[in-house]
């Protein structure tokens, strides 16, 4: 039966971005599915192109890289998380809370700061220290990341409702407002912060302990354990990591507002972790990479951006958008589906 | 004689309501091949996960070298040289070859957090050569073949020589018992080839294997060492009989005791059944009282045909009746309604749930019959238990135990209860029944799977070895690439070799 088994084990969803170039080459010859959602991106894209010559344009472009831009930091920290086996629903309420707290420590009109740099600095380092929160939950008290990352979403949210206080306060800070609003040689700046996450994401992934000890826990956590890998050390990092990625997408998205708002987050945790698993990265851990989250992230971007092109009417889109998502993930899994397939 | 690399003195081990170790001493030399053998719970697995830092000891002392040790884990086991290879293959399927064989240990691989990929690749390829493999170390580990993840595994315990400046010790538990005869062979050679490096204790069901590969056999039965043979001057008849303290020529010819089945009795009848790419155009009758014995390689649609008797895929075409009437399975559940029984040869995942007792795991496929209204009657659950505890002479401490805590043999026996407590059991496919079972518990479910054939049940059976197909079925049926190579009938019996004739 052991030719079974392999079968089950065998489907990957995604590339194990991993080693050198030939290398990837080699593997990626037989695995024609992992290209699934980025031959779907490519699809879409056309296909909206096709309806609507304006969509494909330089500009249009600029608006999807610009919309993309928060997203795919989110869903850079989502992935390491995921590809861990576990789960972070904070990104919303510490998305908040470090807007406020940086809205709150540049020049603004509720309090007397006006720290600049440092209050960018301050933002992300407040996400960091809730995923620092999340991190020693999970691995001291051993409580589900599920529950643990419910609980901090409410207190992040919690303490930035308390900090907006009815009247969210306006950023006028006019560097921090010109840098989220700006382009810099055509490409929005938020944009190429994004970018360089990625970049960050795709080294770590490939060629750092944490990256690669991070496939090993979520592909056998009890194994990782027995071979004297200190599994906690690595659990604890990635909340930070992810929580300092979610403190950054909020500071980003507040000076592009130019308000520190408890709603920045708004529909971020839902659009990371939907980017990740449509990108290929798996659930139950161990498989994935960022690169299949930046196309997944692409592919809701293009995808919402499209359907006000070809006129979709806006309180269809979110049922058009859902839909979409489903049969991707349909498509995704179908080679994974059988009888006796274990699905949670 | 020199002083020997490992020396076991007086080790002991309790577990709650068990002694797993009682004063055991053993010794291992250097470039020497181990062979442990004893029934199943006599202790062996318990030993090695001492030895190798997965336990601690009650008492008695480790000598390593000379040296008194205690490890407090198995990383500490292996930075002294001490290497455990699983039961039950423990690679990562989603990460390469390479970082599996280095886990944890990537060494000058990982300069302050960062990966060389180049120089973990040769890192690994230098295990994997001691092996004399070619798998390249960049390969998806999932990618291999079973036989290669073995070695990968082996490359992956040999690593740890790395780390000590000492000849390793390497414990394998078990290494060949999932692994059909051809890959065994290979194994065999792989561990004569570990031997020029290390030491090694070998665990093993397979005595034949055992005297095969071993320089010196230690024999354990309930947590001692009783025995210690030199293969040249011993044989599997001796040793089975030291590990049971007593004489077993396994039924293997109660033939005779059993009325053969009547041939108007068809319980299950299949016609041209196919599946495209598996199998095609199968027929055979099975009678009521029969065994069926099916034959046939990995891959030869013998797997494929028996998952989709149980209703676990469908087949393209074809029909099959039982008791007369045409029967179509969209689900296992479907066809346990229509009086299917099924023991999957994976028992530890597919077969028992570890965490429920053994009451529950008896009682779960047919609920039924220990309901009162909407309601799951405990009394009567628990007296259908107690009986068939009694009536299989399960050894368990209570039907309320764990069954993940029974022994192979008796987790095998709670197997065939789930299924035997229907009222109207027609049909019972065996996969693999024996997998993992040491001899005793063998001669058990043996005799068990004739007293179910007594019953008026039709059995359909893969068995793990030739020689217990050909005692256990009164027919076989060999299958090659998806079609019927041939039948034979237990009236003249064939030889393994006749059967193997038509299966490759």
């Amino acid at each position: 039966m052991t030719a079974g088994k392999q079968e089950r084990l065998a489907p990957s969803p995604g590339p194990s971005l991993i080693g050198t170039a030939a290398a990837s080459a080699r593997r990626a010859g037989g695995q024609l599915r992992q290209w699934g959602p980025l031959v779907a991106l490519i699809l879409l894209y056309v296909g909206f192109g096709v309806a609507d010559p304006s969509f494909a344009t330089l500009k249009n472009v600029r608006t999807i890289a610009d919309r993309s831009a928060i997203p795919l930091i989110v869903a850079v920290g989502m992935t390491f998380i995921v590809i861990q086996g576990s789960i972070d629903l904070s990104v919303e309420g510490v998305m908040a809370a470090s807007s406020l707290i940086f809205a709150m420590s540049v020049l603004n009109n509720r309090t007397e700061l006006d720290l600049g740099m440092i209050g960018i600095a301050l933002g992300a380092v407040v996400g960091a220290i809730f995923g620092l929160a999340n991190g020693l939950l999970v691995t001291r008290l051993r409580v589900p990341s599920f529950m643990v990352t419910l609980g901090v979403w409410s207190v992040s949210m919690g303490i930035a409702m308390l900090l907006s206080g009815g009247s969210p306060p306006l950023i006028h800070d006019q560097t921090m407002r010109s840098f989220g609003l700006g382009q810099t040689l055509g490409v929005p700046n938020l944009a190429i912060v994004a970018l360089v996450c990625l970049g960050l994401g795709y080294v770590l992934q490939g060629y750092t302990r944490f990256g690669r000890y991070s496939f090993i826990i979520g592909g056998g956590e009890d194994l990782a354990r027995l071979s004297g890998i200190p599994v906690d050390r690595y659990k604890l990092q990635v909340f930070v990591f992810s929580g300092f990625l979610s403190g950054l997408a909020g500071v980003l998205e507040s000076a592009r507002l130019g308000l520190g708002h408890v709603d920045i987050g708004l529909g971020q945790m839902f659009t990371a972790v939907t980017a990740v698993v449509i990108g290929g990265t798996s659930l139950s851990g161990g498989r994935g990479g960022v690169l299949h989250s930046a196309v997944g992230v692409l592919i809701l971007a293009v995808l919402a951006n499209g359907m006000i092109f070809v006129g979709v009417s806006p309180y269809l889109q979110k049922a058009v958008q859902g839909a979409i998502i489903l049969s991707a993930i349909l498509v995704a899994t179908w080679h994974l589906r059988s009888r006796l397939r274990v699905v949670k | 004689m020199t002083e020997p690399v490992l020396r076991v003195e007086n080790l002991s081990k309790g577990f709650p309501g068990l002694q797993a170790l009682d004063g055991v001493s053993i010794e291992i030399n250097s470039h020497e091949v181990v062979g442990l053998i004893g029934e199943n719970g006599a202790g062996k697995s318990t030993l090695l996960k001492v030895l190798a830092g997965l336990y601690p000891a009650d008492q008695g002392r480790i000598l390593l070298r000379g040296r008194e040790t205690s490890f407090r884990s198995v990383a500490a086991a292996a930075d002294a040289g001490i290497g455990l290879v699983f039961q039950e293959q423990s690679l990562l399927p989603n990460v390469s070859v390479a970082e599996n064989i280095l886990l944890g240990y990537e060494g000058e691989a990982v300069r302050f957090g960062l990966y060389d990929w180049r120089s973990l690749y040769r890192l690994a390829a230098v295990q994997l050569d001691k092996l004399g493999s070619k798998i390249p170390p960049d390969a998806a580990t999932q990618s291999l073949s079973f036989a290669d993840r073995q070695i990968v595994e082996f490359a992956k315990v040999l690593a740890i020589e790395e780390r000590t400046r000492h000849e390793p010790v390497i414990l394998l538990d078990e290494p060949t018992s999932v692994l059909e005869s051809e890959e065994v062979d290979r194994i065999i050679a792989l561990i004569k080839r570990l031997r020029e490096r290390a030491s090694v204790v070998f665990v093993s069901h397979r005595l034949d294997e055992v005297l095969r590969v071993s320089d010196r056999v230690y024999v354990m039965t309930n947590g001692r060492c009783v025995a210690e043979r030199d293969p040249r001057h011993c044989d599997v008849a001796e040793l089975q009989q030291l590990m049971l303290g007593r004489e077993l020529s396994i039924a293997y010819d109660n033939r005779s005791a059993r009325p053969s089945a009547a041939p108007d009795n068809v319980r299950l009848r299949v016609r041209d059944l196919s599946q495209a790419g598996r199998y095609e155009g199968i027929s055979f009758d099975l009678r009521g009282g029969e065994v069926l014995g099916l034959a046939g390689v990995q891959g030869s649609g013998r797997d494929a045909l028996c998952r989709t008797l149980f209703g676990a895929e469908s087949a393209d075409s074809g029909q099959f009746l039982i008791d007369g009437a045409f029967v179509r399975f969209e689900n296992p559940a479907d066809a346990v309604e229509a009086g299917v029984g099924y023991v999957p040869a994976e028992r530890r995942v597919e077969g028992i749930i570890g965490g429920l007792s053994v009451k529950e795991n008896m009682t779960l496929a047919h609920l039924r019959e220990v309901m009162r209204g909407p309601f799951i009657d405990p009394r009567r659950e628990g007296n259908l238990a107690a009986r068939w505890i009694d009536r299989l002479r399960i050894k368990t401490p209570s039907p309320k135990t764990p069954t993940g805590n029974l022994s192979g043999g008796n987790q095998q026996k709670v197997v065939l209860t789930k299924w035997l407590i229907a009222k109207d059991l027609k049909i019972l496919v065996l996969d693999h029944p024996m997998r993992g079972l040491d001899v005793g518990a063998k001669a058990e479910i043996f005799t068990l799977i004739h007293d179910l054939a007594r019953s008026g049940i039709g059995i359909l059976l893969i068995a793990d070895t030739l020689e217990e197909l050909i005692a256990l079925s009164d027919t076989i049926v060999v299958m090659r690439d998806g079609r019927i190579s041939g039948r034979f009938q237990s009236s003249e019996p064939p030889t393994q070799l006749q059967i193997l004739e038509r299966m490759v």
